[in-house]
């Protein structure tokens, strides 16, 4: 357990007296999942002090996509949050719906709030068995971890892909779901078989456990104050008990058609965030439900549509590419980056796995963005990691970066 | 009652006058233009005044307009108000040749790294910032890579000819 009472020695490097040691976590340290590097000064096992040096796999996607046409950056933002990547890639696309002045179908939204709320179950769990890993517990990671890979299936099913997902177009989705993907997202809610039976053992072996509660509580908290002040946004922000979420306060993609709620916490500690975090998979649970419910009920031609009629900006059927001349000359204007946008500035947020992720997206009327930036929560809020972890005990510190879930590839963009 | 954009507006203007200009709605989004030694004084007022309560800082960062001779930086602040849940943004530009703009990280920690990150790209200078260093290029880096006379590819290339294509 945490105490926080120790007292600081403070004296010169080098001196005689000098108790504390500098001790060098990461940057590829195994606890740290990603390269994070963290210089702490240690009073024996005890922090006294921490420094963060980020920027190890910087790859400049903002740079990169002033010299590409919308569609060729949705692959640079897979490799943001790099566990939820159709998260980023959908927020990519209503951000440039939203500059170009596209309307969804309906069920193309309530299609996109399927895979956002798959995406979001699987970035969680992830998040939520790897807090187990660090506290010595690896049977609840082995247990969620083969229903992460029915998540998967679900995205090969439709795009092709698993982990850098691409999904969907500015528009829509490239196909429309396939019967073996609904058998697929089926067994993945089945109350019995499914994620909901394994959620139910996963909490059983955590959410309660003596060892678990020990190591968890009182571990890196945050006030709402603080929390607020440092940028945090998502579960974290709501485990310190401020009902923010992106999905009510600005609804996107048709968000505003579902009933759910929004779990808080209070403390801010890692048990909050972990507690926050499994109720947002029940609640992600609740809104697919939902969803595959409303996807049932459309009817007759509705029942087929997979995406919004711009041809300017979606890219065509291949089949219609080689048949049709309509389709052949936004086939070629699309991939050669041809298509001029309008003129406007426009800032798009979506609620991310690990907070609000956002879009600023300036263009000039050009065929590229003039500037484009990401709002990535992980590189603000993982600003308060020396704070939250100092006074506390080194383990504590491996515990609170994974319940933080810090995922390097959208910390450093 | 709900704070809209008119009521934002008519309260920044009676504060400040005539010094915000370039309002606009994008898209739903209240966005003008301040002086930039007026840029922690709005921010100030924002965060104080009990009706606009705009208390958290969503986002900073800088663009660059090198056509625009003496404004040729632009820093973006998007705050929110998460009581009346309401957005702006206003922007702050300065000469690319004397690039001092007041630092926000005493109001706010999250400004931080959030201008570390613009000092890093764009060489904007923060006046105050308690640690002013490169946070995701290396410190060695002696340029600042965003702005715009820093193309992506190298232009003296002649095995690429994109000329038939436009681009």
């Amino acid at each position: 357990m945490t105490d926080k009472t120790a007292d600081h020695i403070a004296l010169p490097e080098g001196s005689i007296e000098k108790k504390t040691n500098t001790l060098n976590l990461g940057p590829t340290h195994p606890a740290t999942h990603g390269v994070f590097q963290n210089v702490l000064e240690m009073d024996g096992e005890r922090i006294v002090s921490a420094t963060s040096t980020v920027g190890y796999i910087h790859r400049a996607f903002e740079k990169i996509a002033e010299r590409r046409p919308l569609y060729q950056i949705q692959p640079l933002t897979d490799r943001l949050n790099y566990c939820s990547s159709p998260l980023n890639n959908i927020g990519w696309q209503l951000t440039c719906e939203k500059l170009l002045g596209i309307k969804t179908p309906k069920r193309v939204d309530y299609l996109r709030v399927i895979i956002m709320e798959l995406a979001r179950i699987s970035d969680h769990l992830i998040c939520n068995s790897i807090v187990g890993v660090d506290s010595g517990a690896y049977t609840g990671f082995l247990y969620v971890m083969q229903y992460r890979e029915m998540i998967y299936e679900i995205y090969e099913e439709i795009c092709g892909a698993r982990l850098t997902t691409n999904i969907g177009r500015i528009g829509g989705f490239e196909r429309n779901f396939t019967p073996k993907a609904w058998q697929r997202l089926e067994d993945f809610l089945d109350e019995k078989t499914g994620y909901p039976a394994q959620l139910k053992e996963f909490e059983n072996l955590f959410t309660r456990n003596r060892i678990f509660m020990d190591r968890t509580i009182g571990c890196g908290p945050i006030s709402a104050e603080r929390a607020l002040n440092y940028g945090f946004t998502g579960p974290n922000l709501r485990a310190a008990g401020v009902d923010y979420d992106v999905r009510i306060h600005t609804p996107y993609s048709s968000y505003e058609d579902f009933d759910f709620t929004i779990p808080v916490g209070t403390t801010g500690d890692c048990y909050d965030r972990y507690l926050v975090r499994n109720q947002e998979m029940w609640q992600s649970l609740h809104i697919l439900n939902q969803a595959y419910k409303k996807i049932k009920e459309f009817k007759g031609a509705e029942a087929e549509v997979y995406h919004a009629d711009t041809p300017e900006f979606y890219l065509p059927d291949k089949k219609d590419v080689y048949t049709k001349m309509e389709a052949l000359i936004y086939h070629f204007k699309i991939i050669m980056g041809e298509t001029e946008m309008p003129k406007g500035e426009v800032y798009h947020s979506i609620e991310g796995a690990n907070g609000e992720l956002g879009y600023y997206l300036i263009s000039d009327g050009g065929r590229t963005p003039y500037r484009l930036h990401f709002r990535r929560p992980c590189f603000i809020y993982y600003q308060a990691y020396p704070e939250l972890i100092k006074g506390g005990m080194l383990s504590d510190a491996v515990i609170t970066m994974s319940s933080l879930n810090l995922i390097a590839g959208e910390l450093d963009a | 009652m709900a704070l809209t954009n008119d009521t934002i507006k008519t309260r920044l203007t009676q504060k400040f006058g005539e010094a915000l200009t370039q309002w606009e709605e994008p898209f739903g989004m209240l966005s003008f233009t301040a002086p930039k030694d007026l840029n922690l004084k709005v921010l100030q007022f924002l965060f104080d005044d009990d009706e606009l309560k705009f208390r958290f800082l969503t986002d900073l960062q800088a663009v660059h307009y090198p056509n625009d001779k003496g404004r040729e930086l632009a820093v973006v602040y998007h705050l929110h108000n998460l009581v009346d849940n309401v957005r702006i943004r206003f922007k702050v530009f300065t000469d690319i040749e004397n690039p001092d703009v007041f630092s926000a990280t005493a109001l706010y920690q999250s400004a931080n790294w959030m201008e570390r990150e613009t000092y890093d790209f764009y060489g904007v200078n923060f006046i105050g910032h308690p640690n002013l260093i490169r946070v995701l290029n290396v410190d060695e880096m002696d340029y600042f890579p965003m702005r715009k006379q820093y193309p992506l590819e190298d232009q003296s290339r002649v095995d690429k000819d994109d000329e038939m294509f436009g681009r």
